[in-house]
């Protein structure tokens, strides 16, 4: 299932000119607070009219403003979770649930029962939304719009108004629903490692306009993306899996590229994982260092190399199959005569990949 | 000693009157109420502020210019009058023109209060309502009423309290008729004019007050109740 997306809409002082593709999986409109984000969801679900475009969903067309096409969001079937929940404060978190479910009555295909337990709201179901947490709040939410039974779930910074712990305590739930559901995803984050954890696909926006799309570990890999990213939080997917947990703490991963060791990922062996490797966390060295702490040291090629204005630059690196990347001083970079194709050994601290920067991969 | 030891016949018949009368021009005015307070909350159209001085318009001029203008309108020679009497639907001087006279006059409060009440409530939730599958008709029902029912409740309640004590545009329109069209404020009023009539009136003004002051409280404690009900999203 595909989303085509094709709209311009102007704002007075603002205007958006998007167009981009949402195959099947979790695909991220990425971008600050003012690039298009919300405007783009809303106008995907039908809570905007655009000015002029063509917005479809496989074969059913949600918006042809050259063939006076706009269905009302009533009839779009899609789930949208809004950033602030937005139950309905006079029903109880049952009824909340069963409200959409109730629309869909002839297209059913959620089973209540499962929904409740894909999200574990039994507690809660007798419960006012006054009485839950922000991060309940959003569970429930997230239960109803799946309930409404939805060709497509849109969700709107879904854990930005909840603290760090809320939002490792939804994560796992989302990756669930990604695995689980095969419902196409359009979410919406300015949060990176948040991206990082869920998306298939990236959708960059800045200023209204799309700076890049594409799979996520190719868009986050790239060096000419990072500075629209951050160049502090530029970083790359690698993917491994999980091959032993070993009795000093640590847990072994079989990348690509060779083994890694990072402190324990609670995950079953043979569980595939993304683990997301900072840039600044990853050294060079022209010949395999020897007598040194970090115990992760992988055999590289040079794809890429960008240096910007200031005293950093990045190099892209193919490692295996996958690519990362590294930040390393323009000095660096001279000193070591770095050109694209050397052959080099990049080495990553164990512990300076957290925890919150794995996440389970795909099946 | 009883009530009707207490209350003449002919005070009863009045408090009887105005409350049918106040009763009639609440619930016949409650969905108009409820329609215009809508559209005034959630809608942008043309004539809206022209709809919006209308509405408002009773509570601004003299009522017996009200009454007046109804007369011109409802009354045996006027157009809509003429053209509802053949429906067997008559207003001129009986006590279905009182409750059309309280109606009017005590539509702008109503109106208010609702209107008020619907703009507390979170377009948001609205537009969760309509991506959950919710037509606008079902969105209202199920989202927009009950979250403004109490509102709806306090906008009925007061405009029940105004229509009891009008006056000014009542005597106007359908005059002052014991039985008929004499409402509470006219029997004051008629009771002020004849000599020794003052403790009857005073036992009357007792009555208009604490009807008028029991709504109050109602009204006010529903109002809290809206926000309660709003605030725990």
């Amino acid at each position: 299932m595909t989303l085509s997306v094709a709209f311009r809409h102007a704002f007075p002082g603002f205007s958006l000119d998007v167009s981009f593709e949402a195959p099947k999986g979790v695909t991220a409109l990425f971008g600050r607070s003012g690039s298009g984000k919300t405007t783009v969801v809303n106008a995907v679900a039908g809570l905007l009219r655009p000015d002029s475009g063509r917005i479809a969903l496989d074969e059913t067309v949600l918006l042809d403003s050259a063939g006076g096409i706009f269905l009302p969001p009533h009839r779009r079937r899609l789930g949208y979770v809004f950033q602030e929940g937005r139950l309905f404060p006079h029903m109880t978190v049952r009824q909340n649930l069963r409200y959409g479910q109730w629309f869909a009555r002839a297209i059913q295909r959620m089973d209540f029962g499962r929904v409740v337990d894909l999200l574990g709201l039994g507690a809660l179901l007798d419960r006012r939304p006054s009485l839950l947490s922000g991060g309940e709040k959003q569970r429930v939410a997230i239960g109803r719009a799946l309930l409404s039974a939805p060709a497509m779930l849109l969700m709107d910074e879904p854990l930005a108004a909840l603290d760090a712990p809320r939002k490792a305590e939804i994560l796992p739930w989302l990756e669930r629903l990604r695995d689980e559901t095969h419902l196409p995803i359009l979410y919406v984050s300015h949060a990176l490692p948040e991206v990082a954890r869920l998306a298939t696909t990236i959708v960059l926006l800045e200023g209204g306009r799309v700076l890049r799309s594409g799979p996520v570990a190719e868009i986050l890999s790239d060096p000419d993306v990072a500075p629209a990213l951050g160049i502090r939080e530029a970083g790359a997917l690698l993917t491994a899996r999980i091959a032993a947990q070993e009795p000093d703490g640590l847990t072994r991963l079989d990348s690509s590229a060779g083994p890694l060791w990072l402190p324990k990922i609670a995950r079953p062996v043979g569980a595939k994982v993304r683990v997301r490797i900072a840039a600044q966390d990853v050294m060079l060295a022209r010949t395999r260092p020897e007598g040194i702490s970090a115990l992760n040291v992988l055999p590289v090629t040079i794809a890429a190399l960008r240096s910007d204005e200031g005293a950093s630059a990045l190099v892209q690196l193919s490692a295996g199959e996958d690519r990362i990347l590294a930040r390393i001083t323009r000095r660096s970079l001279a000193t070591l005569q770095l050109a694209e194709g050397d052959r080099l050994f990049a080495v990553v601290k164990s512990v300076s990949v957290a925890d919150e920067s794995v996440s389970l991969a795909e099946p | 000693m009883g009530m009707t030891d207490w209350l003449s016949p002919a005070d009863w018949q009045a408090v009887r009157l105005s409350l049918r009368v106040a009763i009639w021009a609440t619930l016949v005015s409650l969905p108009l109420g409820v329609l215009v307070a809508w559209l005034l909350a959630r809608k942008e159209f043309w004539g809206k502020s022209l709809l919006n001085g209308l509405v408002h318009l009773p509570l601004i001029l003299p009522p017996v210019v009200t009454g007046y203008l109804l007369l011109l309108t409802f009354g045996h020679r006027g157009w809509a009058g003429g053209i509802l009497e053949q429906f067997g639907i008559v207003f001129a001087f009986r006590w279905t023109g009182a409750a059309l006279a309280c109606g009017v006059m005590a539509f702008p409060l109503m109106v208010r209060a609702i209107r008020l009440s619907i703009e507390a409530v979170d377009p948001k939730l609205e537009e969760a309502s309509a991506t959950l599958g919710a037509r606008p008709i079902l969105v209202f029902l199920t989202v927009t009423l009950p979250l403004i029912l109490p509102g709806i409740i306090a906008g009925a309640i007061l405009a029940f309290a105004k229509a009891m004590g009008e006056f000014g545009a009542t005597i106007t329109f359908v005059s002052n008729i014991p039985g008929e069209t004499q409402t509470l404020p006219s029997a004051i009023y008629s009771l002020l004019q004849v000599p020794g009539g003052n403790a009857q009136a005073a036992r009357l003004v007792g009555i208009s007050i604490a009807i008028a002051m029991l709504a109050l409280l109602m009204s006010e404690w529903l109002a809290r109740a809206v926000a309660r009900r709003i605030a725990a999203a």
